[in-house]
């Protein structure tokens, strides 16, 4: 077993694990968020992305041990419980960015985290080309881009990064 | 995956002496090629040695006429580090073009080059180039260094620390991409340096990376595309799998050798004080 202590979602978090317990996992089952999805579980659909330290990563390709003495964001730490969502939420929402829901989670962290990278005007272009590890099996991605784009622009007005 | 015994050591020297101390203990750094493997249980280590933690192994710098990037330093630190981008933008480049933006925040150019991938874009910038692997025991060439696939003349205590890529005076990477897993079906890095010419090839090797000495050669001559004109590439000892047959992918080459030259003339020189 090993001892871990995290940040996650702003929480001090402590446990003690087995070290082949992927991030995924400890946060899914020990912690029970939920909001981050297993998809494929071989690291290329991004059902599973949160962020390491600030920058999108594959929760299912990282041991949670490799998280000690780290800070994890997921899904359910973009916006308060019972707050206004956060930008890039409401922009999916809005502009119809899913339809079954499954990839979603993924879908907004790695927007959330290519605007903290590359800014708040994005280009069609450059939203298809970030999207390349994100895989979507409804919508086929149109609205997925509008509401990046939409959210990207939200996120300047917003005290939410 | 299989239950193993995990640490974290402080110094390159306390994860070699791990790596010495446990027999089949393997090393983690991104984790991005020996996660999956381990989930697939086509490995199973007994002890992983997380070099993540090592203090100044991720380190981009110039030294003389040297780019040398630490062993740990990730595909997108490399692909945004603004002294990579100056003096070898193809490396940049080529960094920028593995795999997704979650996974270039994870994978490490040492993972690469330790796992020479057949597939990988990395090995073809080094042996082009004509890098210096640097490990905690001595300094290889490429030539030396990758011995055929996902095979490496690595001990089993050694450890990548740092890569040295000598700039060359023009250089680029054109990447004909799987269309289903993006690796590279083939991908021609061509680098014209001081001396001499290079033309290396990954993807499309039974063995893994090679140079295309025949390209070389015509180039050094005369370093424009049309110096490539009717050359070809034999497919004998090139891949053929259900993605292309061994004629495709030497067909590859030699469109992509001449993409890439048109690629590099069309940079500046590049200059470093």
């Amino acid at each position: 077993m090993a001892k871990i202590s995290l940040i996650v979602n702003g929480n001090p978090v402590n446990a003690n694990i087995d070290p082949r317990t992927l991030l995924v996992q400890f946060l899914r089952e020990n912690l029970r968020l939920t909001g981050t999805h297993v998809g494929c579980d071989t690291s290329q659909c991004g059902a599973c992305v949160v962020h390491l330290d600030g920058k999108a990563v594959k929760a299912c390709t990282t041991l949670a041990v490799m998280a000690d003495g780290h800070e994890v964001r997921t899904i359910e730490g973009l916006a308060a419980d019972g707050a206004p969502l956060h930008p890039m939420q409401e922009a999916f929402r809005e502009h119809h960015g899913l339809q079954c829901g499954f990839c979603t989670p993924g879908m907004i962290m790695t927007a959330v985290d290519l605007v903290h990278r590359k800014g708040h005007d994005l280009s069609d272009h450059t939203i298809r080309e970030e999207l390349e590890g994100n895989l979507c099996r409804c919508t086929g991605y149109q609205n997925i881009v509008l509401s990046i784009a939409a959210g990207a622009k939200a996120m300047a007005k917003s005290d939410l990064a | 995956m299989y239950e193993f015994r995990y640490h974290r050591p402080a110094t390159v020297r306390q994860a070699a002496n791990l790596l010495l101390k446990n027999e089949d203990a393997k090393v983690i750094a991104g984790g991005h090629t020996l996660l999956p493997v381990m989930k697939q249980r086509l490995a199973s280590p007994p002890h992983l040695v997380d070099l993540s933690h090592i203090e100044g192994l991720d380190g981009i710098e110039m030294k003389g006429r040297s780019l040398v990037i630490g062993a740990t330093a990730t595909h997108n630190m490399v692909a945004t580090s603004a002294i990579v981008g100056e003096a070898i933008p193809a490396l940049a480049e080529l960094a920028g073009l593995i795999g997704d933006p979650a996974v270039r925040h994870k994978g490490t150019i040492g993972g690469s080059l330790a796992n020479n991938d057949p597939t990988a874009d990395y090995p073809a910038a080094c042996l082009a180039l004509g890098a210096t692997i640097v490990t905690n025991k001595r300094r290889l060439k490429p030539e030396e260094f990758f011995q055929g696939l996902f095979t490496t003349s690595l001990e089993s205590d050694e450890i990548i620390t740092r890569v040295m890529f000598p700039v060359p005076k023009k250089a680029a990477y054109i990447k004909f991409r799987n269309q289903a897993s993006r690796y590279a079906l083939v991908g021609v890095f061509v680098a014209k340096r001081p001396s001499d010419v290079r033309v290396a090839v990954t993807g499309a090797g039974s063995e893994g990376v090679f140079r295309v000495t025949s390209f070389e050669e015509a180039l050094k001559k005369r370093f424009s595309h049309k110096a490539l004109d009717g050359l070809t590439v034999p497919a004998d000892g090139l891949n053929s799998d259900l993605h292309g047959s061994a004629e495709y992918r030497a067909h590859l080459i030699a469109v992509l050798a001449r993409r890439a030259v048109e690629a590099a003339t069309a940079k500046p020189d590049v200059s470093v004080a």
